[in-house]
C-alpha cells in the first residue's frame, strides 16, 4: 500500500508541453498556408452578406478573371455546408444511438434520405430561405448552402450512428467501470471511434455534393430568377451561351479546387485520423500527407493545439460538475411496466404522424392528379430503372477486369488510385455539355446516348472497390489456381469472382445509388436552346421542377424513392448478406 | 517470502447472489444461483470454472457493471449500485483505446474523478514506473507487444488506487512464457507490498495460475453457476509447480471438477435435457485423437487428466469438453480426474475409417436425442427434408440464442462426420441424401 515516491515527471519526453518553442523553417511555410486560406475566407464571406442589389449591378458574367473568385465562393459555400453537417451529424447521430425512441424516427429517416434524391425539394427551401434575409445574398446563399447540405449529412450522421452502436464491447466496459461522464465518454471513445467512417463519408459527402452545386447556384423560383456567383453558375451561364472554353475553362477550375481541398484539407485529416482505427496491429501501409508531416514539424503552430486542450479541460470540468449527480443512478431505470407503456404510446404517436404526413402528401398529390400520373410516374420508374441495371452491367464488364488486372500490380494501382480518386469527386455533371454537343452535332438518340451519363460520376466506385478486392485476394489461393491450372472461364468462375465479390457488392451498391440521384441531371440535358430529353422518372423530375409543377415533383420523388428502397432490399441487401456469408476471405 | 498477515476484515461480501439471463417470454435462464463469497484484506482470491459457468458475470456484478438480478453485493460494507471507485478492473482483451498514449489510457480514471492535471500526469507516470512501462509513455498499443499491453491495462487500474483489483483471466491472451512473466512481476510487487490495493479477485480457467498465485481457489460449477469447493492454498510463496504438494493440490481440484457425476453418466453431463440438452463445440478429430492417445502407451486405455492436460498444453476449458463429450457418446468414463476408454471406445481407437463412422453413428444416435430427433423428423417426411430454423426454434425454448446455434452447429457436425444427414449452409436445410 505504499506508492513509489513520485518520479519527476519533467524528465520524461511527452506528447505534449515539450516542444521547442522556438519556430523553424517548416513554422513559416505553414504559416503563409494558413494565412493564405485564412484571408480567401475573411473575403468570401463578406462576399456573401452583400446586398440582393449588388447582384444586378455585377452580374455572374463569363470573364475568366472572375473565376478563381467564383471558385473560392464555391468553395467556402461546400465547406459551410460541411459545417453544418459536422454539427447535425453530432447532435442527431447522438441522439439516435442515445434514445431507443428517437431512433425509432431518425434511422428510418436517414435511411431514406440517404438513398433518395432530395434535390427535387429544393425550389420549396429556397422561398424560405430568401425570406428570412429579404434584400441580401445572405437568404440566397444560405438557400444554396442547405442545398448542398442535403447532399452531405445523411450518409455522415448514418455512419456516425453506426459508429456509435458498435462501440467495443470491452471499450464500453472500461469507460462505464472508470465512470467516465457522458461528456468524456463522448471525446475519449465515442468520437474517436466513428472518426475514420466519419471522415471517409465526408470527403464521399463532398464529392457528391458537387452534383448541387451547379443547381443550387443558378435558383429560380417563379418570377425570380437568382445566380449567385460561383462555378455553378459560371457553368449554368455556359451552357446558356453555348460557350465551350468557358466550360473547359469550369473544369480545369473545379479540377483545382478539388485537388487543394484534396491536398489541404482531406489528405492531413485522413493521416491524422489513421490512428482512431480501432485495430490493434499497426498497419503496413499508414495514409500519408505532406501538410500533416508539414503540421507536425513546426513548432510554434503545434503550439497552436495547446490552447484548444486547455480549453477541453476547463470546459470538461465545468460540465462535468453539472453532470455528476446523476452518475450513480444509471443502474435505477423506470419498472419494465412503465417503460413498456411509454414504448407503446411513442409508437402510436409516431405511426399516427408517419401516417398523417402519408394521408397530406397522398390528399395533396391526389387533388390535381389521378391514378393516370401515378402509372406514368412507375412507367417512367421502370425505364430509369432498367438503365441503372444496364449500365452498372456495362460498367462492370468494363471495370472488373481492368481492377482485377490493376489490383495485384501495386506499382500501377498505387498509380491508378488517385486518379481514380479524383475522377470520383469529380462533378460528372460538368462534362454533361460535352456529350450534348456530340448527340446534338451527330443528332444521336437522346433515349439511349443520355445513359452514359448516369454513371459517369458513379462508375469508378466498382474500379476502386474491385481494386482494392483483387489486391487483398490471398497470393496462397492464386498459387494454387497456377498450379492446378486453372484459367480462363473457370479461373473467373472458381477464383477471382468469388474472391472479390464482397468488394464488387459495395462498389455496385454505390455506383446504383448513385445513378439514381444523376438520373434527375442526366436525363434532360440543354445546350443553348437545344433541350434533349430522355424518357423517364430523372426526366420526369426534372420537367416537373421546371414547370413549378409541385404534385408531380411529390409524385416522382416518391416513386423514385420507393424504387430506390424496393431496390435495396430486394437486389443489393441480400447480395450483400450472401458476399457476407459465403465469400468472407478470413 | 511469506505472504501478508490476512485479516478477517470483509472487502467484498456477495450474498444469495442469483442472477437471471433474460430471454423473452418463454424462460429466462440461470447463470448464477446462490452464489456467496468473502473477500478478505490482503488475500488473492481464484475464481476457477470453465468458460460459461458465469465466473465472468459474477466479476461484472462485482464491479458494478450489471446489476444481478436478487442478492446483495457489499463493497467496504457499502451496497453496489453502480461502477464503485474501490475497485478497478483488469480485461481480458485489454481494452486499450488504440487512439490514446500509454500514458493517456492510465490517466482515463483519475480524469473520470476530475484529478487536477498535475497530479493525474505524476501519479500515472507512477504507476507506469512501477508496473515497468518505463519508456513506453508517449508508445501507442497497436505499436506494443501483447505483454505490454496488459501491463498498461494493471498500470490504468492501480493508478486510481482501488481497495481492490478485479482480473477477468488477465493472462489468458497471452502466450505462455509472456504470462508467466506478467505473473511473477504482478506477485513480486505484491508480496513487495508496493501495490495500492488490498485484495485481488480474479477469473481464470487456469488451475496451475490458480494455484500458484491464490491464497483462496473458489471452485465454480456452471449451470447454474455456483460455487462447489473453497480450497486454500497455504503453500509458502513463491511457488514451485513441480513441488509434490503443489502436484496434489491440482489433482485434487481436477478431481473435484470431474467428481459430480457418481452414477454412470447418462443425462446431465451437459445442461438440459433430452434433445434440449446443450452440446460443446467439439470437433470429432479432437475426439478422435483423444482416444487414440488414452488407448496408446503409456496409458493403455486409463489416463490422468492433468498429465494429458500438460501434455496436450490444454486448459480445462478445451479438456473437459472433449472428455465430456466422450463420456456422453459412452467412448469413455470420467471419474475422479482421470479418463477411463470404454471398450467401444477402445474399439473406435483401433477401427478404420469406415468402421470408426458406423460406431460413432450408433452411439450417436443412441446416446444424443437430438440427433436422433433430427432423424426421425427427416425420416418421417416424404420428402426427407427439414428447415434448421424449426430445430433451433425448439433449442430457442429452453437455451439462449447463442447456445442454440453452437449446439445445432456441433449437432451438424457431428452428423456429416456419422454420415447420417446432409445438410445445405446456403438454404439451412437438412436432408437424407447426399449432393449429387
Amino acid at each position: 500500500m505504499i506508492t513509489r515516491p513520485i518520479l519527476d515527471a519533467a524528465r520524461r519526453p511527452l506528447g505534449f508541453g515539450r516542444i521547442d518553442l522556438r519556430p523553424n523553417l517548416y513554422d513559416l511555410v505553414a504559416l503563409a498556408i494558413v494565412v493564405g486560406v485564412g484571408v480567401a475566407v475573411i473575403h468570401g464571406a463578406r462576399e456573401m452578406r452583400a446586398p440582393l442589389m449588388q447582384l444586378d449591378i455585377t452580374p455572374v458574367s463569363l470573364d475568366p478573371s472572375l473565376l478563381p473568385e467564383y471558385a473560392l465562393r464555391t468553395t467556402l459555400r461546400m465547406f459551410a455546408a460541411m459545417g453544418a453537417s459536422l454539427v447535425f451529424t453530432f447532435m442527431v447521430a447522438t441522439l439516435a444511438a442515445k434514445s431507443r425512441r428517437a431512433e425509432l424516427v431518425i434511422i428510418p429517416a436517414l435511411d431514406i434520405l440517404q438513398s433518395v434524391p432530395v434535390l427535387g425539394f429544393l425550389t420549396f427551401t429556397v422561398v424560405f430561405f430568401l425570406g428570412l434575409f429579404p434584400g441580401s445574398q445572405m437568404g440566397a446563399e444560405l438557400a444554396a448552402i442547405f442545398a448542398i447540405f442535403t447532399a452531405q449529412a445523411w450518409n455522415m450522421a448514418f455512419s456516425f450512428y453506426q459508429s456509435l452502436r458498435t462501440v467495443p464491447r470491452d471499450l464500453d466496459e472500461v469507460a462505464r467501470h472508470f465512470r467516465l461522464s457522458p461528456w468524456l465518454r463522448f471525446w475519449r471513445l465515442e468520437a474517436p471511434f466513428a472518426t475514420p467512417g466519419l471522415v471517409w463519408n465526408a470527403m464521399m459527402s463532398m464529392s457528391g455534393s458537387w452534383f448541387f452545386v451547379v443547381a443550387s447556384e443558378a435558383i429560380s423560383v417563379g418570377d425570380t430568377k437568382i445566380l449567385l456567383p460561383g462555378i455553378g453558375a459560371w457553368l449554368a451561364l455556359a451552357i446558356e451561351h453555348k460557350d465551350l472554353k468557358a466550360i473547359a475553362l469550369a473544369v480545369f477550375a473545379i479540377g483545382v479546387v478539388i485537388l487543394l481541398y484534396d491536398q489541404l484539407v482531406f489528405r492531413p485529416i485522413v493521416a491524422w485520423a489513421d490512428k482512431f482505427r480501432a485495430e490493434q496491429t499497426a498497419a503496413q501501409q499508414r495514409p500519408r500527407s505532406w501538410v500533416y508531416d508539414l503540421v507536425r514539424r513546426t513548432h510554434l503552430i503545434r503550439r497552436l493545439a495547446l490552447p484548444v486542450s486547455w480549453l477541453f479541460e476547463i470546459v470538461s470540468e465545468w460540465i462535468d460538475r453539472i453532470k455528476m449527480p446523476e452518475q450513480s443512478s444509471r443502474l435505477l431505470k423506470p419498472s419494465p411496466e412503465t417503460e413498456r407503456t411509454i414504448d407503446i404510446l411513442w409508437i402510436a404517436l409516431v405511426l399516427a404522424a408517419t401516417g398523417y404526413m402519408l394521408w397530406l402528401i397522398i390528399d395533396y398529390v391526389s387533388a390535381t392528379l389521378s391514378f393516370d400520373d401515378l402509372r406514368q410516374a412507375v412507367t417512367a420508374g421502370g425505364l430509369t430503372l432498367s438503365r441503372v441495371i444496364i449500365l452498372i452491367a456495362l460498367a462492370s464488364l468494363i471495370w472488373v477486369p481492368i481492377g482485377v488486372w490493376i489490383g495485384p500490380r501495386p506499382a500501377v494501382a498505387q498509380r491508378v488510385q488517385p486518379v481514380a480518386q479524383f475522377l470520383a469527386a469529380f462533378p460528372a455533371n460538368v462534362l454533361f455539355p460535352f456529350v450534348v454537343v456530340l448527340i446534338v452535332t451527330f443528332k444521336l438518340n437522346p433515349n439511349i446516348w443520355l445513359s452514359p451519363l448516369m454513371i459517369l460520376g458513379t462508375q469508378w466506385y466498382i474500379l476502386f472497390n474491385v481494386i482494392a478486392g483483387a489486391s487483398a485476394f490471398p497470393t496462397d489461393l492464386r498459387e494454387v489456381s497456377t498450379i492446378f491450372r486453372v484459367r480462363h472461364w473457370n479461373w473467373w468462375r472458381r477464383v477471382m469472382l468469388p474472391g472479390i465479390f464482397p468488394y464488387f457488392v459495395t462498389g455496385a451498391l454505390t455506383a446504383s445509388g448513385g445513378s439514381w440521384n444523376a438520373s434527375i441531371v442526366a436525363e434532360v440535358a440543354s445546350w443553348g436552346d437545344v433541350k434533349l430529353h430522355a424518357a423517364g422518372l430523372g426526366a420526369y423530375i426534372a420537367d416537373a421542377t421546371d414547370a413549378g409543377d409541385f404534385p408531380r415533383v411529390v409524385l416522382g420523388v416518391a416513386v423514385m424513392s420507393m424504387f430506390v428502397v424496393a431496390l435495396n432490399q430486394l437486389l443489393w441487401r441480400p447480395l450483400y448478406r450472401f458476399a457476407e456469408q459465403r465469400m468472407r476471405l478470413n | 517470502m511469506d505472504a501478508p498477515v490476512v485479516s478477517d476484515h470483509p472487502l467484498v461480501r456477495v450474498e444469495r447472489l442469483r442472477h437471471l439471463y433474460h430471454k423473452g417470454a418463454v424462460s429466462d435462464l440461470l447463470v448464477l444461483d446462490d452464489v456467496n463469497l468473502t473477500l478478505k484484506d490482503n488475500e488473492i482470491v481464484a475464481l476457477l470454472g470453465r468458460s460459461g459457468s458465469g465466473k465472468s458475470t459474477l466479476l461484472r456484478i462485482i464491479a458494478g457493471l450489471m446489476p444481478p438480478s436478487g442478492g446483495d453485493v457489499e463493497i467496504d460494507g457499502k451496497s453496489v449500485s453502480g461502477p464503485a471507485s474501490e475497485v478497478a478492473m483488469v480485461f481480458q482483451s485489454f481494452a486499450l483505446f488504440p487512439w490514446l498514449s500509454v500514458l493517456e489510457n492510465v490517466e482515463i480514471g483519475l480524469e473520470a474523478i476530475g484529478t487536477p492535471v498535475e497530479e493525474r500526469r505524476s501519479r500515472a507516470l507512477a504507476a507506469i514506473d512501477l508496473i515497468g512501462l518505463d519508456g513506453f509513455e508517449t508508445a501507442y498499443p497497436k505499436e506494443l507487444s501483447g505483454g505490454m499491453r496488459q501491463r498498461v491495462g494493471l498500470a490504468r487500474a492501480l493508478v486510481v488506487h482501488p481497495k481492490v483489483l478485479l482480473m477477468d483471466e488477465p493472462f489468458s491472451a497471452l502466450d505462455v512464457l509472456t504470462a508467466e512473466t506478467l505473473r511473477t512481476d504482478l506477485l513480486d510487487i505484491w508480496f513487495e507490498g508496493r501495490m495500492p490495493i488490498q485484495s485481488i479477485l480474479m477469473v481464470t480457467h487456469n488451475i496451475e495460475e490458480a494455484v500458484l498465485m491464490c491464497d483462496r481457489i473458489l471452485v465454480f460449477d456452471a449451470n447454474p453457476g455456483h460455487i462447489v469447493a473453497e480450497i486454500k492454498v497455504d503453500l509458502p510463496q513463491p511457488r514451485d509447480r513441480q513441488d509434490p504438494a503443489f502436484r496434489d493440490i491440482v489433482e485434487d481440484i481436477y478431481a473435484r471438477l470431474t467428481l459430480k457425476k457418481p452414477a454412470p453418466p447418462r443425462e446431465g453431463v451437459f445442461p438440459g435435457m433430452g434433445i434440449n440438452m446443450v452440446l460443446p463445440s467439439v470437433s470429432t478429430n479432437r475426439l478422435a485423437g483423444l482416444v487414440e492417445m488414452v488407448d496408446a502407451p503409456p496409458y493403455d486405455g486409463k489416463a490422468d487428466m492433468p498429465e494429458l492436460a500438460s501434455e496436450l498444453h490444454l486448459e480445462i476449458d478445451d479438456l473437459f469438453p472433449i472428455t465430456e463429450t466422450l463420456q456422453l457418446l459412452r467412448f469413455a468414463e470420467v471419474e475422479g480426474g482421470d479418463v477411463m476408454l470404454t471398450s467401444a471406445g477402445r474399439q473406435f481407437a483401433t477401427a478404420d475409417l469406415e468402421e470408426r463412422k458406423r460406431l460413432f453413428a450408433q452411439h450417436l444416435l443412441s446416446y444424443v436425442p437430438l440427433v436422433a430427433h433430427i432423424k426421425r423428423i427427416l425420416d418421417e417426411r416424404v420428402t426427407h427434408r427439414a428447415p434448421a430454423r424449426r430445430f433451433l426454434d425448439e433449442l430457442e425454448d429452453t437455451m439462449s440464442e447463442a447456445y442454440a446455434e453452437q449446439t445445432l452447429r456441433t449437432a451438424v457436425a457431428w452428423a456429416r462426420y456419422a454420415e447420417l444427414l446432409a445438410y445445405d449452409e446456403t438454404t439451412g436445410v437438412f436432408s437424407l441424401e447426399n449432393p449429387a
